[in-house]
């Protein structure tokens, strides 16, 4: 049973990690769709 | 001959089911007509609805018969409205009256957005080109009502069909159980990275597909049970959730792809097992299989080719507009000749940025309830449906007399035992496992 526990566990690690990784590079809703005049920070 | 018939039954059942995630399949052509086809052919060209001379008793506008015509979902020629842009050159001065629109009146800058042909800056910053751009496109709304409909309805129907099959199946065979004796000693059926990458797939799918549920079904189901102050943190965090595990998803069929696509070649002996269905309907009967049989092999392909196509489509909808699909795809159907063999026109190459999306999601759900139907007669067989078939992607190790009954030649290349199903064990033997391992080694 290790294996499928081990399974769900990667599955949320890599869940979050995708996550932060787009967001990091840049491929947040708000920067790819928000105009030059919008400040996002 | 009692047996006989309800095993006619039965297979009627089940082929009644099959037609119902077929279904599926088919709404994908008219799903096609509808998105790409529909709005184009209603701008474009068509049958006219109604006669120059009955437009001009309405000043040049729409008739009665145009708009019930659209209402009826058929095409129309509508160059009177989709022309009748006015003309910037023949523009009234600023201080006349319309000076103040440059020109145009309302309903020709109206017109002119209506049909994409207005020259617009917006500020927003699209993901691709010209998308923000796009004010007002019309096939949002046989996307909606596609999804609202015909998705949601056959798709639905497809799942509880597919269950109630499930259902009647277990009422009369029951659990398939193991016809020999278990002998008490196991073999290694899936190594732990094999069980990782299973559980790594089918994890991710099961929170995969009850997200993709929610959200789709949630404002018909959801809504009126739980009110959408409920509903809107789950359909957020569903959202989230959907987004995110996709990525695990994709890992874990490449994994499962890589490792198991060289077992799961179609071979002869995987006709003996089709012609008596595995042995599923009646009790000690067991075709020949390696380590997995024809059944399972439909699975695994049904897997890759449904994963891959779900996944392509995921991938175009996760970064919008920037992975278009269906143009190019089309384009390839076209060259194959298959819609002109059907007698369908060509499909359209020249997609709008949105109506690229709106086939890109529909195909998603299409794919998706044809998905999770197999998944669940998968999960069913693998569990409550038969005896001892958990074991193996569980603990990995099976029951000696269950690898010799399911997954005969496997058993015996796995041992160097005599290939084929063999008759049930005499009793059970010494506890522990034969030794032989996955990989067809013998311990030293």
């Amino acid at each position: 049973m290790k294996p499928m526990l081990l399974a769900f566990l990667a599955t949320a690690v890599l869940a979050v990690l995708a996550d932060f990784a787009l967001d990091r590079a840049g491929f947040s809703v708000q920067e790819v769709t928000a105009g030059p005049a919008v400040r996002l920070d | 001959m009692a047996g006989r018939g309800m095993i006619r039954t039965m297979i009627r059942r089940a082929t009644a089911a099959c037609w119902i995630v077929m279904l599926g399949f088919g709404l994908a052509g008219g799903l096609t007509a509808g998105l790409a086809g529909g709005p184009a052919s209603a701008q474009e060209a068509g049958s006219a609805t109604a006669s120059p001379d009955a437009r001009a008793a309405t000043g040049g506008a729409q008739t009665l018969e145009d708009i019930l015509a659209r209402q009826r979902g058929v095409a129309i020629d509508d160059r009177f409205r989709s022309e009748a842009l006015g003309d910037r050159d023949r523009a009234a001065a600023a201080a006349e009256d319309l000076g103040t629109l440059g020109g145009l009146s309302d309903p020709e800058i109206w017109r002119a957005l209506r049909y994409d042909r207005a020259d617009v800056t917006v500020s927003a910053r699209g993901p691709a080109e010209g998308v923000s751009a796009v004010i007002m496109q019309d096939g949002g709304m046989a996307w909606l009502a596609f999804r609202q409909g015909p998705l949601l309805r056959y798709g639905g129907w497809a799942l509880v069909g597919m269950l109630a099959v499930l259902a009647l199946f277990y009422l009369i065979r029951g659990r398939i159980r193991i016809d020999g004796a278990h002998t008490g000693r196991t073999i290694l059926r899936f190594r732990a990275i094999e069980r990782f990458a299973h559980w790594l797939l089918a994890g991710s799918f099961i929170v995969l597909a009850l997200t993709g549920l929610v959200q789709l079904f949630g404002r018909v189901a959801l809504i009126p049970l739980f009110g959408q102050a409920a509903f809107a943190p789950l359909a957020i965090a569903g959202k989230w959730l959907h987004n995110s595990v996709a990525w695990p998803f994709m890992a874990g069929l490449v994994m499962v792809t890589v490792m198991w696509i060289a077992h799961n070649i179609p071979a002869r002996h995987d006709l003996k097992w089709i012609a008596v269905a595995g042995g599923l309907f009646k009790k000690g009967v067991h075709p020949p299989a390696k380590k997995f049989n024809a059944g399972q092999k439909l699975i695994f392909w049904a897997v890759v080719v449904l994963g891959l196509s779900i996944a392509v489509s995921g991938l175009s909808l996760l970064f919008p507009f920037r992975l278009p699909l269906f143009a190019a795809t089309f384009g390839v159907i076209n060259d194959l000749g298959l819609p002109q063999l059907l007698g369908f026109g060509e499909l359209p190459v020249v997609l709008a940025p949105h109506v690229e999306m709106q086939l890109a999601q529909a195909w998603h759900g299409i794919v998706a309830f044809a998905f999770i139907a197999i998944i669940i007669a998968h999960v069913y067989i693998g569990s409550i449906g038969m005896e001892g078939a958990f074991d193996a992607m569980g603990s990995g190790e099976v029951d000696v007399q269950w690898a010799k009954e399911h997954h005969g030649l496997w058993y015996a290349e796995m041992t160097g035992a005599e290939g084929g199903a063999e008759p049930p064990a005499e009793g059970p033997g010494p506890k522990g496992g034969t030794g032989a391992k996955a990989d067809g080694t013998q311990p030293a």
